[in-house]
This record gives structure tokens, sequence and C-alpha cells, in this order.
């Protein structure tokens, strides 16, 4: 044993001893049950506590893909105006941060006003990404998963989301849209508060730990075809215009005839969009939102918002799957025996084949399956039930290098060579073999991965991983575990090895 | 040292016989549901639903729940002493779901429902599409992976080629297999066949690069002896690792066969049945296939008849 294989073997020890404490530490399976619901209507304390829990089980435990926990993945297509131009451009960004205190609500002045844009025209997904991503983790879905994909499709994958109902119809209805009374205050862009809108007022009375804030109109209220964005023919700078129905408007002239210099937030489902001062009270139900620095990205943004319920388009469900988590534990518990058996039979086998250089074999087996478990938890790996069995089929396979290893030792073995340059050829010679034949399962897994990836399937994606990583690390053990373990074996019981190389080797080196 | 390339005729007859029953298995297939293996909805698009109902119900009251809201019923399952219908129908939404499934306990009293996929046909062509694409790059892939390992052997693009043979025998075999099972059984192909298929490809083609690199080691130093007893030589010394890894992976997935969820049995029978074929084809087709061009056989026999005549 050189010095460098010291050094190796204690690398090794070194990270068996890592990978098993990161493996002990937590439980390795916590579904999200284990984190509470959200109540009714979450507070800021409740969703920031829910994040946490949802945080910790979260770094600690295996991430399993859906088909395991359960739960529901959803591939929303973006329908696109049948007249509109089609193409999805990205709303320019970032968008600026309005001030606040400076934007105002106007009656809007009739009169020819240039129409600066169509409030149809692009499609943003990444902002339909983020909306609904809001959204699913309001529902309180911990580790909900929102992918764009291709150019007008959604992919949403939800975990032990106990209602789908309820999950699709946040995800598809437009946003809860308010106007609400914020006192004076202006709180800042994407504050969450509770508003009172659909609360009944003995339900407003029992939440005594935030604020709540008084709904004075809601999206509902409002007509569509009355926003626009437009060109103020004074200043050439751009506003937002909207309408109100005829409940709406008179609703809307009493406030803000009470209320004229105080700010009215503009909320989408619980959060702050933006806060403009009222300037005039605004009897004919028209109005326009101006100022504050507002520039044509941020009042197509407003409008967008207004018009829309913030989805830029409507999208329809074209793919809906739901799996109720009884199948996943039934199939993990399963596959868990099953593996268990399986890799206890192999372990046997190796012994028994190959004697000695099999017990090291199995030896490195187990650190492989430590090591790679570590790696599930650290990186971290979804792991699917196609993906628990790729793990268990490269268990199997890793042998497979293991093997070629021996059968080159055993070659080297009667050609005549000595027990110590038997080893280091059969390495020599086995490493060609190992390299390019994994290459090919490695590219192979990486054709998977593409494939998985364009369609959204989490499941083909979590096979393709496991398997990738499965092979690779059997590589790393297989050529630097069983290596230096038998070099240690060597250094430690060489001369015993070779006086009884028929019962140690399965080969008989005495001449 | 044993001589079996000799009867490499011999091989691709059982090669034929292997692949027979696949073949016409798919050729039924096509006529009688267009397509040469059953297709999930993952590919066909439609609506999957699985319930559970609290006492054994009849499958045609099913259906007529189901067609009284107006769904085509292409299918209805019962398992589990007829207490779990899976039924299969036209693509539909969440809300006509929910309207069918509150029919159905109108009519049996309490309903579960334990797996609803539902595929729209946007998706479904998206995946058909990209599942031919992706058999095409592996194969496109793997033939310009072997060709540039093997660059310093004589006409390595032979090497890929036969590869690529090999692989079609066992994209056949696990083809044809299935159709058959699809006829036999209802078993119909789903993402997860796909990702079964491309992993039996990679594999048989791990496979046949051990027995090449051997033949690549061998052939330098055996120069003198003709091509069939370098690849004899080769094909002896790799027997014994291809028949023991084989053995170790076949351990692990009878297990998961015997004991493991009912979810993957079918993922993991087409990965057996796929791994066999692969270390078969790797020793019994892709070398043969090898030996013969390396001979330049075809072009003789081709000569002997056209000549004869």
């Amino acid at each position: 044993m050189h010095l460098r294989d010291w050094f190796l073997l204690a690398l090794i020890v070194v990270l068996v001893a890592f990978a098993l404490w990161v493996d002990l530490a937590s439980p390795a399976i916590a579904f999200w049950r284990a984190v509470p619901p959200l109540p009714e209507n979450p507070s800021t304390e409740d969703l920031a506590r829910h994040e946490e829990l949802a945080h910790a089980i979260r770094s600690t435990t295996l991430h399993l893909g859906l088909d395991l926990q359960g739960g529901m993945q959803v591939i929303l297509e973006a329908q696109l105006a049948a007249a509109g131009s089609g193409h999805l451009a990205p709303v320019p960004g970032p968008l600026t941060m309005p001030h606040l205190a400076e934007i105002a609500l106007r009656s809007l002045a009739h009169g020819a006003q240039a129409m600066l844009t169509a409030v149809e025209a692009p499609v943003d997904l990444e902002t339909a990404r983020d909306i609904i991503n809001d959204r699913v983790n309001a529902l309180g879905v911990a580790e909900a998963v929102v992918q764009v994909q291709g150019d007008r499709r959604l992919v949403v994958e939800l975990p032990g989301v106990e209602d789908p109902r309820q999950a699709l119809a946040a995800m598809q209805n437009t946003g809860l849209l308010e106007f609400v009374d914020t006192r004076g205050d202006f709180p800042p862009a994407g504050t969450l508060i509770s508003t009172t809108a659909g609360l009944t007022a003995e339900q407003i009375r029992a939440i005594t730990w935030t604020r709540v804030y008084s709904t004075v109109l809601t999206g509902a209220d409002l007509v569509r075809s009355e926003i626009h964005v437009i060109a103020d023919k004074f200043t050439g700078q751009p506003e937002v215009t909207l309408g109100f129905n005829a409940a709406g408007a008179a609703r809307f002239a009493e406030w803000t005839s009470r209320h004229v210099g105080d700010p009215l937030a503009i909320v989408l489902d619980k959060k702050v969009v933006d806060v403009p001062t009222i300037r005039e009270p605004i009897t004919s139900g028209r109005a326009s939102i101006s100022g504050g620095g507002i520039d044509l990205a941020e009042a197509r943004r407003i409008a967008l918002l207004l018009a829309y319920g913030a989805l830029p388009t409507s999208f329809s469900v074209v793919e809906n799957r739901t799996v109720g988590p009884t199948l996943g534990q039934d199939s993990i518990n399963k596959s868990v025996v099953a593996g268990v058996i399986g890799i206890a039979t192999v372990l046997i086998f190796m012994t028994l084949y190959y004697r000695l250089p099999g017990v090291l074999a199995s030896t490195a087996l187990c650190i492989y399956a430590v090591l790679i478990f570590a790696i599930y938890k650290l990186i971290p790996v979804t792991v699917t039930l196609p993906g628990i069995a790729g793990l268990l089929l490269s268990i199997g396979m890793a042998v497979d290098a293991n093997i070629l290893i021996f059968e080159r030792m055993k070659e080297e073995l009667r050609a005549g060579k000595a027990l110590r340059p038997a080893i280091e050829a059969g390495f020599d010679r086995a490493w060609t073999s190992i390299i390019d034949s994994n290459l090919s399962t490695l590219l192979t897994c990486v054709i998977l991965f593409v494939f998985g990836n364009s369609l959204g399937a989490s499941i083909v994606k979590g096979f393709a991983i496991t398997l990738f990583i499965g092979v690779l690390v059997s590589m790393f053990s297989a050529i630097t575990v069983t290596r230096t373990l038998l070099r240690l074996a060597y250094a430690l019981l060489g001369p015993w090895m070779a006086r009884h190389s028929s019962l140690l080797l399965g080969v008989s080196l005495q001449r | 040292m044993l001589h079996l390339v000799r009867r490499r005729y011999l091989y691709f007859a059982l090669t034929a016989l292997i692949i027979l029953p696949g073949l016409v298995a798919m050729v039924i297939s096509t006529v009688r549901y267009g397509s040469p293996v059953r297709l999930s909805i993952d590919f066909t698009s439609g609506s999957f639903l699985e319930v559970e109902f609290e006492r054994p119900v009849g499958a045609e009251e099913v259906r007529a729940v189901f067609e009284g809201q107006g769904l085509e019923v292409a299918a209805v399952q019962l398992t589990a002493g007829d207490r779990i219908a899976v039924v299969r129908t036209q693509f539909i939404d969440a809300p006509s779901k929910e309207a069918a499934l509150a029919a159905l306990r109108a009519r049996f009293g309490n309903v579960t429902e334990r797996r609803f996929d539902s595929v729209g046909p946007s998706i479904s062509a998206t995946v058909t599409r990209n599942a031919i694409l992706a058999v095409a790059a592996a194969a496109l892939v793997i033939l310009g992976f072997i060709t540039f390992a093997f660059r310093k052997v004589p006409h390595p693009f032979r090497y890929g080629l036969c590869a690529i043979a090999a692989m079609v025998h066992d994209i056949l075999v696990t083809v044809g297999l299935f159709s058959l099972a699809g006829l036999l059984f209802g078993w119909e192909a789903d993402t997860l066949f796909l990702s079964a298929l491309l992993t039996v490809i990679g594999f048989s083609v791990q496979d046949t690069i051990v027995v090449y690199d051997r033949i690549r080691e061998n052939t330098p130093r055996m120069r003198g002896l003709p091509f069939e007893d370098i690849v004899d030589h080769s094909l002896t010394q790799t027997l014994h690792r291809s028949l023991a890894t084989h053995l170790n992976a076949m351990f692990v997935m009878v297990a998961l066969l015997l004991f493991g969820g009912a979810t993957i049995k079918q993922f993991i029978l087409v990965m057996f049945v796929g791994l066999a074929s692969g270390t078969y084809s790797s020793i019994f087709n892709a070398v043969p296939l090898l030996v013969v061009w390396e001979n330049g056989e075809v072009p003789r026999f081709l000569r002997r008849v056209f000549l004869r005549a």
C-alpha cells in the first residue's frame, strides 16, 4: 500500500461517515401531510410558519415524486386570443417600483386618447408562472413546482394536495382582485394583507392576530372592456384606465367622495399590487391610474392584472393526473422489501462466486448504497417509483464493473502472474471496458432526461437521474473503493491469500 | 475455447424464431387497434379513472353511469374482487369527472377516487413525437459513440452498425412481447414503457461494447489468426462476465417482480426481458453479424447464387 492508497482509504472512510450522518440524521420519508394545512384565511405569520416547517422538511428528507407521495400534476395550455398576433413576447422587465405615494387615481377625462397598446397582445408565460406559483403556495401546497414548457404550456406539480378541486379552481380562475381601504397606510407592493372579502362579520372579528382591511370593491365589479393603457394627452405619460359596472360605479363614487386624498390599495390574491391615492371623487365609474413614475411596462402589467385578474390569458387544462397517497405508501414499502431481498441475493452470490474479492465487492456495494442515499438527500433528487427501480437496477449493474475486474484478475492469475501484479493488471485492463460500457448507459440516460424534460414527465426524468447517478457512483465505487479495499487486503493478508488462493480467490496459485 | 461463431447461421435462425411471434402480434395489433402496441392515454389522449367501491359492482353498471353522463367509455376493468374499477374514457376535464363521481355515488354509495389521469390531444401528440425522436436519437448517439470509441480498430463503422442491429433485435423483442401482452392481457404502453425501452437499449449496447472491447484488445495480440478465431477467443473470455452480470441484474429484478409494488410490475418485466435479450443479442447477433461482414460472406453468397444462375 502506497501513501496514496492510505490517503484514499482515509478519504473513503470520511466520505462514508459523512454519508451515514446525512442518511440517519433525519427521517427518510416525510409526507407533506406532516405539515398542518393552512387556515381558511392565512395571515402573514401563518404563511411564514408554514413555509418554515415545509422548508425544514424539504431540506432533510428524501424528495418523493408525485407517484409516491400522492398529489396531482396539471399541464395548462395558454388559449391565445384568436384574433391576436399569437406570438408570445415577454413583457420587458425588470418592472420598476412605482413611487406609491405619487400614484393618482383620477376620474377619466373624456376626449380622444391615444391607445398605447392593446391589453391582449403578448402573453407572458413567465408572469403566468409566477402568478400560479403564488396561488398554489397560498393554498398551502408546500412543494409546488410550476414550470414553463415550450412556448405555451405550464406544468404544475402539486404533491400532497388533499383537494384537487380547490387547487384546480385556484389555478384557473381569475385571481381575487380587490380594491381595499388601507386607512391611510401605504403597504409596499408584495405585502400580504388580510381583507374582509368573502368573510362574515363574525369571521372578521375572530381574526385577532393581524389587521383586517375592508374591501371596497372587487374585480367582479370591473368591466373588462374598459381597461386600457393610454397616453395622457398632455404629458404623454402612460396611464391605465378602468371602468366599473353600475353597482360598482355607485359604490366607488360614494367611497371616493368620502376619501379624497386617501390611498386605495389594489390587491390581488391578498398581495398588494399598487396603492394609488384618490385625487378626486370619481362619480362616472371610470377612472385612470397614473403618475408615480409608472412606465409603459408597469402600466401594461397593471392593466393585465385588472383585466384578467392577473393571468395574462386563460388557460385550459390539457393534462391532469392525480394519485391517491395510498398507492404510494404501499408501493414504497413493497419496493424497499424487494430491493433488500434482491441486493442480499447479489451479495450472497458475489461472496460465493468470487470468494474474498467478492466479500470486498459486497462491502463496496454497501458503501455504494450509503453514498447514493446521501446524494439523493443532498442534491436533492426527486425519487419516483421507477426511480427506485432504476436505483436497484444500478446496484445490480454496479457489480458489473467489479465482475469485469475480478474476471480479469482470475485470468491474470491463471496466466501465472503473482498476486500483487494480478490485482493491478486486473484493474488496469478492465478500466477501458468499464468506461466505454458505462458511458453508453450514461448517454442513454441523458437522452431519457431530455425526453422527460420536454414533456414535463417527472417520472421519466426521475428515472433518468437516478440511473445516471447510480452508474456514476458505481463506477467510482468499483474503481476506487474496491481497489483500495483489495490493496488493503493484500497489504494486511497478502501471504495468507496466496497460500489459500483456491479457497479465497477461486484460482490455484500453487505451482 | 468455445467455437461459438461457427454456428452463426443457426443463431440467426433462432433469432428469427424469437422475433416472429412478436412480429405477428404487432401485425395483429396494428390491424385491430391501429398501432403495433396498445397505447395508453399518454399517446392517444383520453382519461383514466380508478375508483374504489364499498361493495362489488358490475362493469356494465359502471359503464352505464358514465354513458348516462354523456361520456364515451372505451373500457371498464374490474379488479380486487370487483371492487376497484378502472374506467377509460375520452378526454374529460375535472368538472366532468366530478359530475361522473357524483353520479357513481348516487348509484353505488361511497366511492373513493384512487387515481385520475387525463391527457389532452395536444399533449399526447407531443409525447408521441418525442418518443420516436428519443429512440432515433439514442440509436444515432450510440452509433457515433461506438464508431468513435473503436476508431483504432479496422472498420469501426461496422462495429457500430452491428451493435445497432443487435439493438433493433432487442427493440423488436421487447415491443413484440409488449404487443403480445397487449393482445392477451390488455397491457398498454405508456411513458414508463418507453423509459424501460430506452434503458434496455442502453444496457444492450453496454453488453456489446464489453465484447467489442475484448476483440479490440485481442486483435493486435492474435494477428496471425483468422477473424473468426479472434472473435471466439474474445467471446469465450467474456462469457463468464456476461452471465455473472446478467445473473446479478436478474436477482434484483426477480425480487422486484415477486415482492415489489404492483404499479411497476409491467415496467420490471419489460426490463427483465429486455436485458435478457440484450445479453443474447450481444453474443449471438452483434458479433456473428460482424464476422459475416468481415468475412465478406454476403457478397460471396450472392456471387455464388448469381454466377451459378
